[in-house]
């Protein structure tokens, strides 16, 4: 029981990290009806970004909330920036040439990020050496948030950590802002009509440029905050782990119903469990093969995904 | 008889250029290197090019062929046919190993393909990915296989004639292809599947043809692979990055081009070689690691400015042998 009790933790941790990644997806391809393959990628510079503040502040400064705020802040307005960078200048121009297009930009975009971040490149400025790239080496990433044992069942059975809680927390903070910010604002309105369509949503005088190039940046900055919660989760980053963690919340994007909010939170959350608790009961080695393995079971008996059918509003 | 020269040719000029690079080892491992890419890379057309379907995972197939075409050859290592000398015999089990693994790998690609029956476009194209990363997963769980460490010991059948005369195949069908009823419903297929549909094309039943035939050659260019390294292991060369690679060369070369896929594969395969050997020239310290990093984000890039700059790829849909036909017959 208690074992169970903990894999269902363990499965709801990386769950709500799965689910705010696959809420960039969803919103990207609502508005752009594009796969963000470079989506996982963003989020891992936004890892970096994290880490290098994380490094600034020096080591006194962690386990402080300011220096945490500090972290998550310039993190998230640094992939925005970058999201708002490829957007701009690698989507947009491909708008209105086919889908597949786009596609392979886009996963040549995550390839560039991926393995360009895997190149050791230094630069001294002024006497100092200035890491510009960080290399393939994987690094410890600070402890942000001081781990403590947040409640301890029966005799070491059940360890819920105060890192867990908190992820929880701003994880679902997350979502609750966005949720106001798509359904209760004049923006989100905008979001959603162009959503539908986006010539339409043209001729009535909504920006579609602008508000394509805004949920990039919503979308990327969703990105980097998972991106950091998953940081303290893993303890370890490395240039790589973008991609599979991209690749999963894509997976739980499309379980949920691409293009939905709500499915998307479903589906991360799903994921991290169905994830957990295969590995848990089974073996470890297969983790990776789970997540593709329910992928393809859902495509194969509901291809528009578990909330496809309600025509629900997509953003 | 006039169907049966271009194969004459091929054995000749191929046997010509098997005695003549005999001299070389690093001119026949290149060599090998690039004649695999080309089988992959215009196999792979077979579903992105010719039917516009979007297959990323190519190397999963790869994989499939590799593994099993090794296994096939590792059990019949021992073994020589009796009635023939021992090399001959050797190129007889190899010819068996390399279909066991293109079999393998053309089942697979009809059990990924039957999902192209409900999905489209990106569905597809993660279904395929999904279903490379299940089989390097698999793979490292199975011990017979070699686990994670790889598979280590296989002969080295591999020659540059076998590789070169695969490549003739696989080219010599897809132009066939091109030209028979079963290619021109996998392009209506491509250019528009509604039509093609409308118009009687069981649009299903030929993207998952297309699917076989493509995987069927991949696993062979696999089989190839397995036979001139001294060991497979499920990293790098059967992994997502290698699909990418083929993508590229696919894209690179021109979507649907057959000549396109075969020229980009060439120059893909080598600018990283040559980028080493001008390194090396210039004096470097032959960081040949520094160069294979270079090479991943540069593919990327590449994709990146292509797609941006011409995103028909070098030769568009035509071909090298366009500019031939034309001359003796103008185009209908």
């Amino acid at each position: 029981m208690y074992e169970f009790i903990q894999h269902l933790i363990n499965g709801l941790a990386v769950g709500t990290i799965y689910a705010l990644v696959a809420l960039g997806y969803t919103m990207v391809y609502g508005v752009l009806k594009l796969i963000n393959f470079a989506h996982g990628d963003v989020m891992m510079v936004g890892v970096y970004v994290g880490y290098a503040v994380a490094f600034l502040l020096g080591r006194e400064a962690m386990g402080g909330l300011g220096a945490a705020l500090l972290v998550f802040a310039v993190s998230m307005a640094a992939c925005a920036l970058l999201g708002f960078v490829i957007e701009r200048f690698a989507y947009r121009p491909l708008r209105d040439k086919s889908r597949l297009t786009a596609l392979i930009t886009a996963i040549g975009i995550s390839f560039a990020l991926s393995y360009g971040f895997q190149l050791d490149f230094k630069v001294t400025v002024g006497g100092a050496e200035v890491t510009v790239l960080p290399g393939a080496a994987a690094r410890r990433f600070p402890e942000l948030i001081r781990p403590q044992e947040w409640l301890v069942l029966g005799d070491n059975d059940v360890i819920i950590w105060n890192w867990q809680v908190i992820s929880f927390g701003i994880a679902l903070a997350l979502l609750a802002g966005l949720q106001v910010l798509v359904y209760r604002t004049r923006f989100g309105k905008a979001m959603r009509a162009v959503s539908h369509d986006h010539k339409v949503a043209a001729l009535l005088g909504i920006p579609v440029d602008t508000v394509i190039a805004v949920t990039f940046m919503l979308g990327s900055a969703l990105a980097a905050g998972a991106g950091i919660l998953y940081a303290i989760k893993d303890k370890t980053i490395q240039p790589l782990m973008g991609v599979m963690v991209g690749l999963k919340a894509f997976v739980a994007a499309v379980i949920g119903g691409i293009g939905n909010l709500p499915g998307a939170v479903v589906g991360g959350l799903l994921l991290g469990l169905c994830e957990e608790f295969i590995v848990g009961y089974t073996a470890s080695s297969w983790r990776d093969a789970v997540a593709f393995g329910f992928l393809i079971v859902v495509l194969l008996f509901r291809p528009e995904g578990l909330f496809g059918r309600v025509q629900a509003e997509k953003v | 008889m006039k169907s049966f020269l271009p194969v004459a040719v091929a054995i000749v000029v191929l046997g010509l250029l098997q005695v003549l690079s005999g001299g070389s080892a690093y001119f026949v491992y290149l060599a090998m290197l690039v004649g695999v890419n080309v089988v992959l890379a215009v196999s792979l057309n077979i579903i992105n090019g010719l039917t516009g379907q979007f297959s990323i995972g190519h190397a999963g197939f790869m994989a499939v062929g590799a593994y099993l075409s090794a296994v096939t050859s590792l059990a019949m290592k021992d073994f020589q046919l009796s009635f023939l000398p021992e090399a001959v015999s050797n190129q007889v089990f190899f010819v068996v190993s390399l279909a066991a693994g293109g079999v393998a790998a053309g089942l697979f690609g009809f059990l990924v393909g039957l999902p192209s029956l409900r999905l489209k476009g990106d569905y597809l194209a993660i279904v395929t990915l999904g279903f490379g990363e299940i089989i390097l997963v698999a793979v490292r769980n199975t011990p017979s296989l070699g686990g994670a460490l790889g598979l280590p010991g296989m002969p080295q059948y591999t020659t540059v004639f076998s590789v070169w005369f695969v490549v003739f195949l696989v080219v010599l069908l897809a132009r066939r292809l091109l030209f028979s009823p079963h290619g021109r419903s996998l392009a209506a297929i491509r250019e528009d599947e509604v039509a093609a549909e409308a118009m009687g094309v069981d649009t299903t039943s030929y993207k998952v043809r297309a699917f076989v035939v493509s995987s069927f050659f991949a696993g062979v260019a696999g089989g190839l692979f397995a036979h001139f390294q001294s060991i497979i292991t499920p990293g790098d060369s059967f992994s997502f990055v290698k699909s990418m690679e083929v993508v590229v060369m696919v894209v690179a070369g021109g979507l649907g081009s057959t000549t396109g896929a075969v020229v980009a594969a060439v120059v893909l395969t080598l600018l990283p070689e040559g980028m080493r050997s001008l390194f090396n020239l210039l004096g470097g310290d032959s960081d040949s690691l520094s160069i294979d990093q270079l090479r991943k984000p540069i593919f990327g890039l590449l994709l990146v400015i292509i797609m941006l700059t011409r995103p028909q790829g070098i030769f568009g849909t035509h071909e090298a042998w366009d500019w031939l036909r034309k001359k003796k017959e103008p185009a209908t």
